[in-house]
């Protein structure tokens, strides 16, 4: 059976342009949260969010790194922070010279929830004000979800498989699993696999505002709005950004010697068939997707070390939560199970593949990053270690990431040390 | 270097980030600057926009230097 494993990381996220420094501040217990900077928001109901901070900022982000200026022109801010984090990957993982064989057989799965949305917005005031004869020819490719895969294949010559998953805030986690599956499968020996987002704009605000899923009550204290399992939680943080792995077949990563994080041993999928934005209220759909993970891993009761949890500071955490007590066990077994969306806000459907990220560093460092803001822990989190406000050192070797998104879709992944 | 160059020389450095003293008169948009079809048409759009002047496809379809653009504009801006 063909192994996979992860032998890059990528990160553009509110804590930082790359990995090492998102990393270090969400273990130091740094906050991304802030008023929201990119437009005027006096007339919105939430003026907060967790933005991706410019270049010139403490741990902000260099566009021109890695992304030419034209294309940066061209397309919105999630595919420029898409191709930045792939870039990332492929440098860490030492695969920036790959020969044409190895280009044949190595390819994307960069997905996204929403997709271009400042963009459909801005371009639609100017059709509005302006007419059809000034919308941008670059408007339709500059928002296309699967236009990270695309611009990276094309900047990187990957002629594999090239696909975008498509599943709101699971997008992340869904198109890390499928990929692994497309290498286990023979498609590919070498997948980028991730995904991004940034809909901080005034339609995206308003509209996740509007379906009462945003934090609308904190816009004084945007650092403390995210609290997830806290009796005072009332709704997500927006946040934005990036995350992509580089996926290989592990014959293949041995044999060039390649760094090796970790293993994708477990995923698992399921559908809610329950509404359209609630979970379910007994988590079932939540408990399928880790059960099925866990069994393809062959792992169970006390194997996982750490969860990181979808605890987006909703009425849904203690949901997952108390499916994740029916799967592990009342302790969790042992594990710890932490919300870094307390620190770096919601990405959508970039926050599957930034939390596989950071579940790959806890193995790493061996250390769980924290839940910030956990001042009064809900009923339900008694006995459960939930790493409040500081990040813990502790024997990590398997880990589980959860992410849930709207329409009752749910994914889970394992991963877990090489030895 | 006349007004109308200057303006148009500016806004295709702007849109292709090519440097200034590559965009000469008689620099072909996509053999010489890297521009594809939907950068062309994006450039026409901003020249219609600066100039206030009215490039039909057909004449956009004969502009490929940055000497052809200064050429349609400054014979038919009013």
């Amino acid at each position: 059976m063909r192994r996979v494993v992860v032998t890059g990381l990528g990160l553009v996220t509110p804590l930082g342009g790359d990995v090492e420094t998102s990393w270090n501040n969400l273990i130091a217990g740094k906050s991304g949260a802030g008023q929201i900077t990119r437009f005027d928001t006096s007339d919105q109901k939430c003026t907060i969010a967790c933005e991706v901070k410019p270049a010139d900022h403490e741990y902000g982000f260099d566009p021109d790194k890695r992304v030419d200026f034209k294309i940066r022109r061209q397309v919105d801010p999630f595919i420029v922070y898409g191709i930045d984090a792939a870039g990332q990957a492929l440098e860490d993982a030492n695969l920036l010279d790959m020969d044409e064989d190895t280009k044949l057989r190595a390819g994307c799965s960069i997905g996204s929830g929403i997709g271009g949305l400042p963009g459909i917005e801005s371009e639609s005031l100017v059709l509005a004000n302006k007419g059809p004869g000034r919308v941008s020819p670059h408007f339709v490719h500059g928002r296309l979800i699967n236009l990270i895969s695309g611009q990276v294949s094309i900047k990187y010559g990957l002629m594999g498989p090239n696909h975008a998953v498509v599943t709101a805030c699971s997008t992340g986690a869904h198109s890390i699993g499928d990929a692994a599956r497309m290498i286990k499968d023979g498609d590919a020996d070498i997948m980028l696999a991730g995904g991004a987002e940034s809909t901080i704009c005034p339609i995206g605000i308003a509209g996740f505002a509007q379906a009462k899923a945003l934090n609308c009550s904190s816009n004084d204290a945007p650092e403390q709005a995210s609290r997830p399992y806290d009796k005072g939680r009332d709704g997500f943080v927006m946040g934005e950004g990036a995350g992509v792995v580089v996926l290989e077949e592990y014959e293949h990563a041995k044999a060039r010697g390649a760094k090796i994080y970790a293993e994708v041993v477990g995923y698992g999928l399921s559908g809610d068939a329950y509404h359209v934005t609630a979970p379910h209220p007994e988590g079932k759909g939540a408990e399928n997707a880790m059960r099925m993970a866990l069994k393809k891993a062959g792992l169970g009761e006390g194997d996982i070390d750490y969860v990181n949890a979808h605890g987006t500071s909703t009425m849904a955490d203690t949901i997952e939560l108390a499916a994740v007590k029916r799967v592990l066990g009342d302790d969790l077994g042992g594990a710890s199970m932490s919300s870094t969306k307390s620190a770096i806000g919601h990405l959508l459907g970039g926050a599957g593949a930034v939390e596989a990220i950071f579940c790959i560093l806890a193995i790493r460092d061996q250390i769980v990053p924290p839940t910030l803001n956990l001042d009064d822990p809900d009923e339900g989190t008694e006995g459960v270690d939930l790493v409040p406000k500081i990040a813990k050192k502790r024997d990590v070797k398997a880990v589980l990431n959860n992410s849930f998104g709207f329409g009752g879709t749910n994914a889970s992944l394992i991963m877990k040390a090489v030895d | 270097m006349s007004d109308t160059e200057e303006r148009v020389k500016k806004i295709v450095v702007e849109h292709l980030g090519v440097e200034a003293d590559k965009v000469t008169m008689d620099a072909s948009f996509i053999d010489d600057l890297g521009a594809d079809s939907l950068d062309i048409v994006e450039l026409v759009m901003a020249f219609e926009e600066e100039f206030g002047v009215e490039i039909p496809d057909d004449a956009a379809e004969k502009i490929t230097t940055v000497g052809d653009a200064v050429k349609y504009i400054e014979e038919h801006k009013g």
